[in-house]
């Protein structure tokens, strides 16, 4: 591998990673907000207003540390992959344009409102402003799937003469059917972060018998949205996406599976180790059939194994690929499992007394950020060796004129930074979870220093 | 078609120097206008609401110029890698110092975040300076519409075949950074003696009174010294006379704000420091225009709105929503603006 290539792959790979922590959980919790905003409306009860404002609180340290992360996105499109800009920028600055212009403006002009305006504004209005930061935070989310989505499945782009791709039909970018399950898909799981978090800082409570009134609030409305969208992260978005990449990426859905020889009635693959060199799984354990249904709705239908195609249009890593999507997967269905526990329990009136539940709840925090991670690695290492689907390979997207060493420097630049960036969000997280959301919070009440001065 | 783009770009990039710009300002009088913590907080508070908002419009720009002109943003972007990398380490730290030292009880470690806060606005308001001489020079473009700048190399401006060897940092970029600085300090004091009161509003105004005859000694020494290494500046200036509209604007708004400074008239020092900024921008785009990126190694492989933009069809859809949009941002806007009207004060939500 071309040591400027892997840099600039790994510099990319690494700022997006971390970026993504953030706006999985904005995104997220966007909608529980609105949720929380609603029920204090409906109620008149002052305590679901106390959590929306937690929630806004620790949704703004959020905010702030997507953004600062977010804007090296944009400019590594132009830094890092200048070639790939040229080639594809007349199509997907189509969608990043339009990301800035409806979403970053709106989700950004009413954060501020929502946080700093609510003594300004009427409930209502309030209600209003939460909503536009969950409107602005999910445009967001679209813009940038249906950018992923042309990379994947390139749509309504025709050829210009210097070799680049134009846009030709705008209505084909934006209604790309890949870009439609992407975004449900995704979008889901991020909401399966917001609930997983907001269980467990519930259980955190709840289990230490602090701000207990509001423990409960986040452990119902946690468990409640985290079964609801657990299941449809499975079906339909997570079968819909599937599809997709069986219809149009077959190469990518036999690398994801290892499925090295063709096969009618394809076995689903629980656990077990790819071996690519011996092309077989190393002790698998299976679900005869599974898989050629899932794909075909067909139980004896032929699934294309890697075998079928050309060894130059395999993912580059087809055992990386295979663990991300099995710990996605896996991942996937634990949390079903967990949130149907947590919600019986819940229906029976039994959850706020039951420590080992209250338990899991509270560790189970960090495997939906893991899930999501996996979950865009298999999208984007299956893509590979395509920067752009069947368009243009990765290895002639970079910049040329960057060098190996430049790109190090930077990524070391950032490694760092997003060292130190990790742990004072940690603390901030730490800090805004142990002063709990009971008002008289840190930002209302002066410090000694200011009471003096003004 | 191209033109229209281009006048979006050179409009939204000036929207976002003259917003962002007041709060790079405040932050670099930070430290010398904000006597006591109080002062320092009532500072910050008059930026609080409005920076990260005020920071959107780079990325707006940003992706506005990534979708016309791809072919700019590739090749600039690349070329500018290390600056940039940088520009963002700074932003990041910028954004970071704002937002902890609000949740920061040790008077340390608020002291450590001010400094942090306070050093990145200065230097930003120099890199991005130096990051508007290096476009009004020119950079060394190769046959393929790419290059790419060391940090600096003899300091010297080069053309033609020397060209090829041009820094980011010569004395001529190094002048446009210590422009950048001065006007941006002007403008974010004029705009925190707006939202202030007191000891604050007077420490704030004076510094605007103190800096204004070095802003104006600056501009000409600017102006000479572009058109001393690019006299081709000129040209779009013999060409239409109107375009001496825009130096008349320059030293007419210096003249309004020294007038407004002495009135204690802040917001019309303030208004009229924007006018300055959107005049010396205007004024760049003017000379430059139809080139966006011109080269310092041949003038044929100068990046015009023509060869660098996007297809003709994705520009026109691209009007249908940049109108609605554009409506919708300033709608928001003027709504924040607004909300968060008037002089700051202490207690409440917030910074």
């Amino acid at each position: 591998m071309d040591s400027a290539l892997f840099v600039h792959r790994l510099h990319f790979a690494f700022t997006i990673t971390f970026h993504y922590l953030f706006p999985q959980l904005t995104m997220g919790l966007a909608p529980l907000i609105v949720v929380l905003k609603t029920l204090a409306l409906r109620n008149q009860d002052d305590t679901y207003d106390q959590a929306a404002r937690f929630w806004a609180r620790i949704f703004g340290i959020n905010f702030v540390f997507g953004v600062v992360t977010g804007i090296p996105m944009e400019f590594q499109f132009g830094t890092n992959w200048s070639h790939f800009s040229r080639f594809a920028g007349g199509v997907i600055g189509q969608t990043l344009a339009m990301e800035g212009m409806f979403a970053f403006f709106l989700e950004s002009a009413f954060l501020g409102l929502f946080l700093y305006g609510e003594k300004r504004l009427s409930p209502r209005a309030h209600w209003w402003s939460a909503v536009a930061v969950f409107l602005g935070s999910w445009l967001s989310g679209f813009f940038i799937i249906a950018t992923d989505a042309w990379m994947q499945h390139p749509v309504g782009y025709s050829h210009a003469p210097d070799g680049s791709v134009q846009l030709s039909s705008f209505w084909a970018l934006v209604l790309n059917p890949w870009a439609w399950w992407q975004y449900a898909h995704n979008m889901s799981g991020a909401v399966i972060t917001g609930t997983f978090v907001m269980a467990s800082v519930g259980a955190f409570y709840l289990l230490s018998g602090k701000f207990v009134e509001f423990g409960r609030i986040f452990v119902r409305v946690g468990v409640v949205a985290g079964l609801i969208f657990s299941v449809l992260q499975l079906f339909p978005t997570g079968d819909g996406q599937g599809r997709m990449i069986a219809y149009h990426q077959p190469v990518t859905l036999a690398a994801m599976e290892a499925l090295f020889a063709p096969e009618p009635g394809a076995p689903l693959v629980l656990i077990g180790q790819p071996n690519v060199d011996e092309k077989k799984i190393d002790n698998p354990l299976i679900i005869p059939s599974a898989l050629s249904f899932l794909t075909y709705r067909a139980w004896k239908a032929e699934v294309q194994g890697l075998d079928a195609f050309p060894q130059d249009a395999w993912p580059s890593n087809v055992a990386l690929l295979y663990y991300s999507y099995h710990i996605m997967v896996g991942l996937g269905t634990l949390f079903i499992v967990v949130m149907v526990m947590a919600a019986f329990l819940l229906w029976r009136g039994k959850l706020f007394d039951s420590h080992s539940m209250l338990w899991i709840l509270l560790l189970a925090l960090p495997f939906p950020y893991i899930a999501n991670t996996a979950g865009w690695m298999t999208a984007e290492i299956g893509r590979q060796p395509w920067l752009v689907y069947q368009l243009m390979r990765t290895a002639d997207g970079y910049s040329k004129t960057v060098s190996a060493g430049n790109g190090m420097f930077t990524l070391l630049g950032f490694m760092g930074m997003y060292t130190v960036l990790g742990i004072l969000f940690l603390f901030l997280m730490r800090r805004e979870i142990e002063h709990g959301p009971r008002d008289a919070s840190p930002h209302e009440k002066p410090t000694p220093v200011e009471a003096a001065g003004s | 078609m191209e033109t229209l783009w281009f006048l979006i770009v050179a409009a939204m990039v000036t929207a976002y120097v003259v917003l962002d710009g007041f709060d790079l300002g405040a932050g670099v009088i930070y430290l010398g206008a904000g006597k006591t913590p109080a002062e320092r907080q009532r500072i910050m508070r008059a930026i609080g609401p409005v920076w990260d908002g005020n920071e959107v419009w780079l990325l707006a720009a940003g992706g506005t110029l990534y979708f016309a002109f791809p072919r700019l943003y590739a090749s600039s972007f690349s070329g500018f890698y290390l600056p940039l990398m940088m520009v963002l380490w700074l932003l990041m730290l910028r954004g970071i110092g704002i937002e902890l030292r609000a949740h920061m009880d040790n008077p340390v470690w608020r002291g450590f975040f001010d400094v942090v806060f306070c050093a990145s606005s200065i230097l930003l308001c120099i890199f991005f300076g130096a990051a508007l001489g290096n476009v009004v020079r020119g950079v060394p473009l190769g046959p393929d519409g790419y290059f790419f700048e060391p940090l600096w190399t003899n300091f010297r401006v080069n053309h033609g075949t020397s060209g090829i060897n041009n820094g980011i940092l010569d004395w001529y970029t190094v002048l446009t950074g210590v422009i950048a600085l001065v006007t941006l300090t002007a403008h974010g004091s004029l705009y925190v003696a707006v939202k202030t009161e007191d000891g604050l509003n007077r420490r704030a105004r004076s510094i605007a009174k103190w800096i204004w005859p070095l802003q104006l000694l600056l501009t000409v020494v600017g102006l000479i010294a572009t058109v001393s290494i690019r006299p081709g500046v000129l040209d779009n200036y013999r060409q239409h006379a109107l375009g001496f509209v825009i130096p008349l604007l320059v030293f007419g708004s210096l003249a309004v704000m020294m007038h407004g400074l002495l009135r204690q008239a802040d917001k019309m020092a303030f208004l009229a420091s924007a006018v300055y900024i959107i005049a010396m921008l205007g004024g760049a785009a003017f000379a430059l225009y139809p080139v966006v990126l011109p080269a310092s190694t041949d003038p044929a492989r100068n990046l015009t709105i023509y060869n660098a933009a996007a297809g003709r069809h994705g520009l026109v859809v691209g009007l249908a929503w940049w109108v609605p949009g554009m409506i919708l941002a300033l709608g928001y806007f003027v709504f924040l603006f607004r909300m968060f009207k008037g002089k700051v004060r202490l207690g409440g939500e917030g910074y």
